[in-house]
C-alpha cells in the first residue's frame, strides 16, 4: 500500500517531456518533487504562474509570489505571469496537457466530486470545474477510501459533482486504474495490494484483465 | 494626458454606499485591496455583494469586513480558508454564489470588454448549471454566463503612474487586471505611485483608460497565508 508521497511517485511516471502540467491541491502537489529531471516540464498554477519552482528559501519569500493552495513559490528560469483569465484561457485552451487533482468520489462513467458536502462543508470548487470542463488528460489522485472505510470509487458519485465523464485515470494507494467504457479497469497493484484487496475496496464495477501487474518504481 | 490621481483611500472611496456591488482582485491574500477593504471597514458600508474569489481569512482580507456582517452576498470561487464564512454560511446569514474559477475570470473580463455573456464547458451537468442555457458546440455542450454588473473594482497593483497606467507584480496580478474598467468605477491602490512618462508604455498591463481613481496606499501588510519554506 503506497502513502501519499508514493501515490504522487507514480503519478510522476505520468508526466512526459514537453508537458505542461497543473497540479491540485494535497497529493497532486508532490508530483512535482518525483519528476525525472532528464525531462522538460513545466508546471501551471492557475493563479497565475507557469514555470513555477520549488519552495523559496526564508530570504527568497516573496508574498506577490504564491500557488493555487497559497503556498510560498519560486518560479524558475523561463517562467511567466499572467492573470487570472489568461490563466484558464490557457486551460479552457487545452494548452495544458496534464491536470492532476484530488477528489472525494470518482464514478465509473468518470464523473468526479471534490467541492461539497451538502450541509457539512463547502469549500467552493476552485478552478476545478473549469479544469476538468476542458481538459484532454486528468489523472485523479486520491486514497481509495475514505476516512470511514468506504470505497471512493463508485458506481454513480453521491456528492454533487464536479464534471461529468471526465476522467481518464485514478491512482490511488491500492492501485492505477483506468476508466474504460462506463467501468474501472486495473491497471497496476501497489506494491504488496491483491486484487482482491482492491476488489473489496472498489464499489464500483471493476474490470481485471489476466495477472494485473505491481507498479514499478 | 488626464490625470487619475485622487489623495487618499478616503476620497477615492467617498461615493461608495450600502447595497452596492463591489469586485475586489486578489487570490487567497495575495493582491488583495488591503487599503480600500480598511475603508469600507472605517466607513461601515453594509448589505455588500462581493466578487472576489476568496473570502480572505479570519481577521484579515475580506474576513475583516466578514466579521462586521458588511457583507450581504459573496461570489467566489473558493472559499475554504475562513472558519467565520463556513459558519455565516451554513448557517444562511450569508448569501453565497459559488462558481467557477475561470467562469469567474471570464465574467469580469467579459464586463471589461463589453461581451455581454459567454459560453463555458466549465460546470456543465453540476448544480452551477441549473437554470442556465445549454448550447452544444463542435459536439460538446456550453453553459451561458454573463458578464458581471458591479459599481466598484478595486484593485491592487505593484507600480501605477498618474494617468491610471498599472504594472502587477508576480502572482499578485491574478484578477486583478481582469476587473479593471469591469465596474462603473476603478478605483486601484498602488505600492509606488509615479508621474506619467516614468513607466515604460511597453510594459504597462493596464492602460489607464480603464482606471478611475488612484491612489498609493498608506501601508501594505502583504500577509502571507502559507508561508512554506524549503527544509
Amino acid at each position: 500500500m503506497l502513502d501519499k508521497n508514493g501515490i504522487a511517485k507514480r503519478i510522476a511516471q505520468e508526466v512526459k517531456n514537453g508537458y505542461y502540467v497543473n497540479l491540485g491541491i494535497g497529493i497532486p502537489t508532490l508530483v512535482a518533487n518525483f519528476v525525472r529531471d532528464d525531462i522538460e516540464v513545466e508546471f501551471q498554477s492557475e493563479n497565475g504562474i507557469l514555470g513555477m519552482g520549488p519552495f523559496p528559501t526564508e530570504t527568497q519569500v516573496d508574498a506577490d509570489l504564491i500557488n493555487a493552495g497559497k503556498q510560498t513559490i519560486t518560479a524558475l528560469p523561463g517562467a511567466s505571469f499572467f492573470d487570472s483569465a489568461l490563466s484558464f484561457g490557457m486551460i479552457r485552451g487545452q494548452h495544458v496537457d496534464l491536470t492532476i487533482l484530488g477528489a472525494m468520489e470518482v464514478a465509473q462513467d468518470g464523473n468526479i466530486a471534490n467541492w461539497k458536502i451538502p450541509g457539512k462543508m463547502v469549500k467552493g470548487m476552485g478552478g476545478a470545474m473549469d479544469l476538468v470542463g476542458s481538459a484532454k488528460n486528468i489523472i485523479v489522485a486520491m486514497m481509495h477510501t475514505n476516512k470511514a472505510g468506504q470505497s471512493k470509487l463508485l458506481k454513480s458519485c453521491s456528492l454533487p459533482l464536479t464534471g461529468v465523464k471526465c476522467v481518464t485515470k485514478i491512482v490511488t494507494n491500492l492501485a492505477v486504474l483506468d476508466i474504460v467504457d462506463g467501468q474501472f479497469k486495473l491497471i497496476e497493484r501497489a506494491p504488496g495490494v491483491s486484487v482482491e484487496e482492491i476488489k473489496k475496496a472498489t464499489e464500483g464495477d471493476l474490470i481485471v484483465e489476466g495477472d494485473v501487474p505491481e507498479m514499478k518504481f | 494626458m488626464i490625470t487619475k490621481t485622487v489623495n487618499s483611500v478616503s476620497e477615492a472611496l467617498e461615493d461608495v454606499q450600502d447595497g452596492m456591488t463591489f469586485m475586489l482582485g486578489g487570490f487567497g491574500l495575495s493582491g488583495i485591496p488591503e487599503n480600500a477593504i480598511a475603508e469600507l471597514v472605517n466607513r461601515n458600508i453594509k448589505d455588500i455583494t462581493c466578487i472576489s474569489n476568496n473570502a480572505g481569512v479570519d481577521d484579515f482580507g475580506l474576513g475583516l469586513l466578514l466579521k462586521k456582517k458588511q457583507i450581504k452576498k459573496m461570489i467566489s470561487s473558493y472559499v475554504g480558508e475562513n472558519a467565520e464564512f463556513e459558519r455565516q454560511m451554513l448557517s444562511g446569514e450569508l448569501e453565497v454564489d459559488l462558481i467557477p474559477q475561470g467562469t469567474l475570470a471570464e465574467r469580469c473580463r467579459a464586463a471589461q470588454n463589453g461581451v455581454p455573456a459567454f459560453f463555458t464547458p466549465a460546470g456543465y451537468g453540476t448544480e452551477v448549471a441549473e437554470g442556465k442555457e445549454v448550447r452544444e458546440f463542435d459536439g460538446k455542450p456550453h453553459i451561458l454566463e454573463h458578464a458581471f454588473k458591479a459599481d466598484f473594482a478595486f484593485i491592487k497593483a505593484w507600480k501605477g503612474d498618474t494617468a491610471g497606467n498599472l504594472i502587477f507584480k508576480g502572482t499578485a496580478r491574478n484578477f486583478n487586471p481582469n476587473m479593471c474598467g469591469a465596474a462603473k468605477i476603478t478605483v486601484v491602490e498602488v505600492e509606488e505611485l509615479v508621474e506619467a512618462g516614468e513607466l515604460d508604455p511597453n510594459f504597462i498591463h493596464i492602460p489607464g483608460v480603464f482606471v478611475q481613481r488612484i491612489f498609493k496606499g498608506e501601508s501594505f501588510e502583504k500577509r502571507i497565508e502559507k508561508r512554506t519554506v524549503k527544509d
